[in-house]
């Protein structure tokens, strides 16, 4: 780390760190017994179809999309939180092992930061039980600056802002406020030294007010250990303040991914814009909200997956362009538009901005 | 005329460990066609306000103060009064849609029962008024005969909308009524209550912590902090230039994207709300103000004149009176 760093740019994104690769992860529909005896199936769900991203060393990474677009159970796939149906995921280079020990050593290098503090942390356990129980796992590292599990739990700590240490060990969760809890969850996944972090919506539960500085330890981590961290987030405010790039998904698949300032202020993609529009601003009532439910991962549409909720397709103006037919029959992969700007439409193909 | 017009309103719940006072002082107005928003963190008595304008505290809280809602003194009704008041004058809706519903009741018999409690109409008409209801809220009339389990959550949301009109009350309280939502959701519920508000001409007192909502569905703005308005004022004004240090570092958590200020630096407020049974000296903000001065930790800020139809209660405004020490 001593050699000058080049200045990262667009098109110089570094080592990856995680790579994804065409991951399916299908959850199995489910009939009731009397349809089961009558030999009827139930759906099944792709929650996550086809998706390929790559987390590269240093950078945020975030994931955003509608409930039920597959982003949180691609998260839980990289954690090895779940078996996908296809595809692979390679730390470093190297396949994901799905053996117990394999699996161990991976989650030393990959840590999840979850949703609600409350539900993360034991109620039973103090402080520091907490986040001592994941060096109890994964070993105290020796080596000649050897540290005490005590000397790691305080680091771990004072790194996630809990300081001094020592006055939160004998505490229990149900003491501390709800920023301080999700502090604590980071301090549990700090103390391994992890080389990545899967953070999943982990602002969404806390007040307004402390959310800003929870997000600003997560990029003084990003900056100070050079930590990668993949944020799964629907708010896209959040991913224009923290995130290096940020990668669109919807139902099951990336639609759009590339550089932060791009995709939020120039965004190729209709579902991307559709997104930018609900995300409230004053005075910005006019602008038209993407009418209907999330869609539904046991009927996926034919063709690009989003034509049925499509602006671009309902006002015709596919049709005019000609393009139409592709939008509601040819299923589509992602395309580089730019350096390092991917988009999944037709649209792109003409030069038309969604 | 105002709706609404809350006084000097006080809220002391009584709890085991002794008094919490969870409301300090609060004077609010809402006006017929008004929507007034009304934001601040978990804690600092905004949800308390909206209980205490339809009496649905628990019995032993000590309340003090005045609430006027349509003419009727809330805090002296009888609690046959009250009950014709609530729904008719004023309803609420709640943020957990799902649990607000009763899980084996038909939704059309839920929408119907306050109209015919209320006695406003028989049960042919009543079901009449629930499709209409269904529709204005943008659902098809044989949603009536589904259960809430056949809905998805927006869909839920919205007929609780439907309930809380279903009286034509004056004024609708919406305490964080879209916070459980999904994002695209979220807006269509918003854009409805707006649609619905300025169509019927309601007075509607929204409640979240969110105050990107609240600038693009409120008129006004109050922002609460431990039990007090800190600020009031026009929403986009408070919103786009916050007076009071608070409601700064409240603006600064929902950057717009695409402004260069907010990127890559994520800005919070440090520490925690205060115990409100435990509340700093002074100003109560002032533990965690990034502009405190010396003179915070003594006076007790006002409401001062901070600008053109503008409060808010900081000594650093324009209309504090002079203090030794603070130099504007």
């Amino acid at each position: 780390m001593s050699d000058p760093q080049p200045e990262p740019d667009v098109a110089e994104l570094g080592v990856p760190v995680v790579e994804v690769e065409d991951l399916e992860v299908n959850f199995k529909g489910r009939v009731g017994f009397f349809a089961g005896l009558l030999g009827r199936k139930g759906f099944d769900a792709k929650a996550v179809d086809g998706v390929s991203i790559t987390l590269y060393e240093g950078e945020v990474l975030a994931l955003a999309g509608e409930s039920g677009c597959g982003k949180t159970t691609t998260a839980r796939a990289i954690m090895g939180l779940l078996i996908p149906d296809a595809g692979t995921i390679r730390y470093r280079g190297e396949p994901l092992a799905r053996s117990r020990r394999g699996l161990r050593g991976y989650r030393k290098q990959v840590q999840m930061v979850f949703q609600d503090p409350t539900a993360a942390l034991n109620p039973r356990q103090t402080i520091y039980e907490i986040v001592a129980e994941a060096l109890r796992i994964h070993g105290v590292p020796g080596g000649p600056d050897a540290k005490t599990e005590e000397q790691l739990v305080a680091r771990a700590l004072s790194r996630a802002g809990l300081r001094p240490p020592e006055r939160f060990y004998l505490l229990y969760p149900h003491e501390l406020s709800g920023g301080q809890r999700q502090r604590v969850v980071i301090a549990g996944a700090l103390v391994v030294d992890p080389a990545v972090i899967v953070a999943d919506e982990p602002v969404s539960n806390l007040d307004a007010s402390v959310r800003g500085e929870i997000l600003a330890l997560l990029m003084k981590l990003r900056e100070g250990s050079r930590i990668s961290i993949l944020i799964v987030t629907h708010d896209l405010g959040l991913a224009w303040t923290v995130a290096d790039r940020v990668a669109v998904m919807y139902l099951g698949r990336v639609v759009e991914v590339g550089p932060a300032e791009e995709v939020l202020q120039r965004p190729k993609h209709p579902y991307t814009k559709a997104l930018l529009n609900v995300v409230p601003e004053a005075g910005g009532t006019e602008r038209p909200i993407l009418q209907g439910e999330p869609p539904d991962p046991t009927r996926i549409p034919k063709g690009c997956r989003f034509h049925p909720r499509c602006p671009v397709v309902a006002s015709g103006r596919a049709e005019r362009l000609g393009i139409l037919n592709r939008c509601v029959s040819e299923d589509l992969a992602l395309e580089e538009i730019a350096p390092g700007h991917d988009v999944a439409c037709y649209l792109k193909g003409l030069g038309e901005e969604p | 005329m105002s709706v609404l017009s809350v006084r000097d309103l006080s809220v002391e719940y009584r709890t085991t460990g002794g008094d919490v006072p969870a409301v300090r002082g609060v004077d609010l107005e809402v006006d017929r066609g008004e929507v007034l928003g009304l934001a601040g963190e978990s804690g600092c008595g905004k949800s308390t306000i909206a209980g205490a304008i339809l009496r649905l505290l628990p019995a032993k809280t000590k309340i003090t103060g005045r609430i006027e809602l349509d003419g009727n003194d809330i805090l002296e009704l009888t609690p046959g009064k009250l009950r014709a008041v609530r729904w008719t004058a004023g309803s609420i809706v709640f943020q957990g849609a799902m649990h607000a519903m009763n899980p084996v009741q038909r939704i059309g018999e839920q929408i119907m029962e306050p109209i015919l409690v209320h006695g406003q109409s028989g049960e042919r008409e009543a079901r009449m008024r629930a499709g209409t209801l269904l529709e204005q809220v943008g659902l098809p009339t044989r949603r009536l005969d589904d259960y809430p389990h056949e809905l998805s959550g927006g869909q839920k949301q919205r007929i609780m909308i439907a309930m809380a009109l279903a009286c034509s009350p004056s004024l609708i309280v919406a305490d964080e009524p879209t916070t459980a939502l999904d994002v695209m959701v979220q807006a269509q519920v918003l854009q409805l209550l707006r649609t619905l508000q300025h169509d019927l001409g309601l007075a509607l007192l929204f409640i979240t912590h969110d105050l990107s909502v609240l600038v693009e569905v409120a008129d006004r703005l109050a922002i609460m902090y431990a039990g007090k308005v800190v600020e009031q004022g026009g929403a986009e004004a408070v919103f786009h230039s916050p007076a009071h240090p608070y409601t700064k570092a409240l603006a600064a958590a929902f950057p717009a994207i695409g402004d260069m200020r907010f990127r890559g630096r994520p800005s919070g407020l440090g520490g925690d709300p205060p115990d409100p049974q435990q509340i700093p000296t002074g100003c109560p903000f002032h533990p965690r103000c990034a502009e405190v001065i010396p003179a915070c930790s003594s006076v007790v800020p006002e409401l001062w004149t901070a600008g053109p139809a503008r409060l808010a209660a900081c000594v650093h405004v324009s209309g504090a009176p002079a203090l030794e020490g603070v130099s504007r």
